[in-house]
């Protein structure tokens, strides 16, 4: 029954996180500051997992393909398909739940071991709003554009590998990453994404908010909330794939 | 004033409070001692609503602290300010940021006026030229000043120091001290040091409450604390071979 306490501690957290701000200006201040710290601040890591990525995607499905029975496009198709539906938003946000859930748990749990959320707190301050609602906002508002900048350049990456390597041709890689192109599966990523930032931010945020102890916990707080926030990103992504795609 | 009236708490089977009640006097240092593990600080964090009590009553100049919402607490809230054992700075912040925080959270002062206010009270603790410092920058005990500084820019009614002279030297102890005692009389605020240090009890304390296994064991003044005659104060009091020696000379 362990799962249920934490799960009722989570939504009084969370119910607690969005309740009305103190001052708006405050926590719009805050929203801007975790705009470009999560957000910005992932780009770099984005950028060059997804180009490398794009490109060995591109390889693989040209060495996989080589039959005269299947047309060069197929590369590009696979390429997009492989990029959109699953890489960008499900592998990326797993990178994510690494680089930014750790840190959001190690920055909370060690407000808490320092005192300063009961500083918060005697304020009059509601310390969950203040330090959690600009964190999920601003990852919702961020991570859809990280992945939607992560498709392209993976596309890109597949793209400059896939020909300079003579795997496949511009035209047919450009051919075929927009051969019976679907809308859909972008929505369908974005929506992935969504949920994934909430999920991200939200665990770590719980795991760095309920640390007890020292040093020690930071660190367990912090490996706890990439290991929760992974596991229920793959579960979700079943989830939503069988909602929407089946 | 505040009054803690039977107030208890336990964790699982282990009660850590046991039916304290207390009045705590305006315009004086009150002090809670006692051995680390005796209860004082969860003491403290029932009475700022840090903790929920099992049982008992938190009474600020006439309104019970305890069961009420969020936001009726923050209403008194507003009113204490807290000296925290190791500053609880904001590390992202410097040093005039974390002063003019709840000046920005709670006020409709205007950008200049914060400013001015932040300046007074550091210039009060005796810190004027660290406003733009960083808490990592910045010694402990001018981390304990700023705290100070921090819990007095709201002018609260109430103040709560958690073990305010923690890690520090015997001077820097003393300068805190005296400033508590300063600015107790001065903004005329009821004030409660949570401490195991006797230099300090004798030093400030007004009114000293000796908490003792999760009990008030014992109560009365800095003059009183070194001619009981109660076991538990006297083991508490000469454990060390310096207090011994002044008991030897009383």
């Amino acid at each position: 029954m362990n799962w249920l306490y934490h799960f009722g501690r989570y939504y009084l957290l969370i119910k607690r996180t969005f309740k009305r701000p103190e001052k708006f200006s405050i926590y719009w201040q805050q929203y801007v500051l975790q705009m470009d710290s999560l957000g910005i601040g992932s780009l770099g890591i984005v950028s060059i997992i997804s180009i490398f990525m794009g490109a060995v995607i591109c390889i693989q499905s040209a060495f996989g393909f080589e039959s005269p029975w299947i047309p060069l496009y197929a590369v590009g198709v696979s390429t997009r398909d492989i990029i959109t539906l699953e890489f960008s938003p499900t592998v990326v946000c797993l990178i994510l739940a690494g680089k930014v859930g750790s840190n959001i748990a190690s920055e909370i749990g060690t407000m808490r071991i320092t005192e300063q959320i009961d500083a918060l707190e005697i304020m009059g301050i509601n310390s969950s709003g203040y330090l959690i609602a600009p964190k999920i906002l601003a990852a919702v508002t961020m991570f859809p554009l990280l992945i939607v900048l992560s498709m392209f350049l993976g596309l890109f990456g597949g793209y400059i590998v896939g020909v300079a390597a003579g795997a496949v041709t511009p035209y047919e890689y450009i051919y075929g990453i927009t051969y019976d192109f679907r809308p859909y599966n972008i929505v369908y990523a974005l929506v992935k994404t969504y949920i994934f930032s909430f999920i991200i931010t939200s665990v770590s945020a719980y795991h760095g908010y309920f640390t007890n102890g020292g040093a020690l916990e930071v660190g367990r707080s912090s490996t706890k909330a990439v290991v929760y926030s992974s596991i229920l990103i793959l579960l979700f992504n079943v989830i939503i794939t069988q909602i929407l795609l089946s | 004033m505040i009054q803690v009236q039977n107030l208890s708490k336990a964790f699982g089977d282990k009660e850590v409070i046991k039916n304290v009640s207390i009045d705590f006097i305006k315009g004086k240092i009150n002090i809670i001692i006692g051995e680390s593990g005796s209860g004082k600080t969860v003491l403290s964090k029932l009475m700022v609503g840090l903790m929920e009590p099992d049982s008992g009553k938190v009474i600020y100049d006439g309104n019970n602290f305890i069961g009420l919402n969020f936001d009726n607490k923050r209403e008194i809230r507003k009113q204490i300010g807290m000296l925290f054992q190791g500053g609880a700075l904001f590390d992202s912040m410097t040093v005039e940021q974390n002063i003019i925080f709840p000046l920005s959270m709670f006020t409709q002062l205007s950008e200049q006026e914060k400013t001015e206010r932040a300046n007074v009270c550091l210039k009060r603790v005796n810190l004027i030229n660290a406003n733009k410092l960083f808490p990592s920058e910045i010694s402990g005990g001018m981390k304990k000043r700023v705290g100070i500084a921090r819990a007095i820019a709201m002018n609260p009614k109430y103040l709560f120091c958690d073990e305010p002279n923690s890690g520090l030297d015997p001077k820097t102890s003393i300068l805190i001290d005296n400033l508590i005692k300063e600015i107790t009389e001065e903004f005329d605020m009821v004030t409660i040091v949570i401490t195991h240090d006797m230099n300090s009890v004798i030093e400030i304390g007004d009114y000293i409450n000796f908490i003792y296994k999760g009990e008030l064991w014992w109560k009365g003044n800095s003059s009183e604390i070194l001619k009981t005659a109660n076991k538990e104060i006297n083991d508490f009091v000469y454990c060390s071979t310096f207090m011994k020696k002044i008991k030897e000379n009383l």
